[in-house]
């Protein structure tokens, strides 16, 4: 094959995506996964699920999350955007006042914080909010 | 056992029958999230409380699955339904198997 300008272009350009994929991948199946875990391949209906997080975090370390889902049976928070995006499951138990609670967590930078809720039907719905964070959370 | 572990728990000591009480946890955890690294470069192994419930009169009011995400002091904050005198019980549960607990009686007058 004779490496005219065309082929060139086309050869750096392959490259250049097989190299960015894998690293991709890595970030991104890992949450995806949880969520598959979560749900078992369930559809999953947007907005039933209210996050209460502040716009903008100074302070990774301690970002206030609360999440409320009326009628939930658990709720699972992920944040997309973390080395492991798993924050925590709450299972609301038969004694639960609300289906809601408040927790402080750690954010590696700017990212979407997605809520999951199992409902008591067998239904999931879903909220997120977006998070800027000045100074991330997770160490050097 | 990590060092320095206390929770910290905030119930109020009555409540009407079948209120919804606001309840309030805090347990010192150093919760290292196995992310940080020494300055030699090594890895700091991951040591964090994996599990949090609270229970009333052994009832489940809430059980908590933790990820390395979940800040320094893990700070809680729910609510339960009170329907008659009875002890709320939390139990932490670390990665090393250690458990932490506190009681709080809720009297419903």
């Amino acid at each position: 094959m004779k490496l005219n300008r065309r082929t060139t272009l086309a050869l750096g350009l392959g490259a250049a995506a097989i190299v960015a994929l894998p690293v991709r991948f890595a970030a991104a199946a890992t949450g995806d996964e949880m969520i598959a875990a979560f749900t078992g391949g369930a559809a999953v209906a947007e907005g039933g699920v209210t996050i209460t997080a502040p716009e903008i975090a100074e302070n990774g370390n301690t970002v206030p999350v609360a999440v409320a889902s009326e009628g939930a049976v658990s709720i699972m928070i992920l944040a997309m955007g973390n080395p492991t995006p798993g924050v925590a499951t709450f299972n609301f138990g038969e004694a639960a006042g609300a289906h809601s609670a408040s927790t402080r967590i750690r954010l590696a930078g700017t990212q979407d914080v997605v809520a999951i809720a199992k409902m008591a039907d067998g239904s999931f719905t879903r909220g997120v909010a977006t998070v800027k964070v000045t100074i991330g959370g997770c160490g050097g | 056992m990590a060092e320095g572990v206390k929770p910290r728990v905030k119930a109020p000591a009555t409540a009407k029958a079948g209120e919804a009480v606001v309840l309030k946890t805090l347990i010192s955890h150093i919760m290292e999230s196995g992310q940080r690294k020494n300055k030699d470069g090594s890895v700091i192994a991951r040591s964090i409380i994996n599990r949090f419930t609270c229970e009333f009169n052994g009832a489940m009011v809430i059980d908590v699955e933790m990820h390395p995400a979940i800040s320094t002091n893990p700070y809680f904050e729910f609510e339960a339904v009170v329907p008659a005198t009875g002890e709320l019980k939390f139990t932490w549960y670390d990665d090393d198997g250690s458990v932490y607990s506190d009681a709080k009686t809720v009297t419903v007058a």
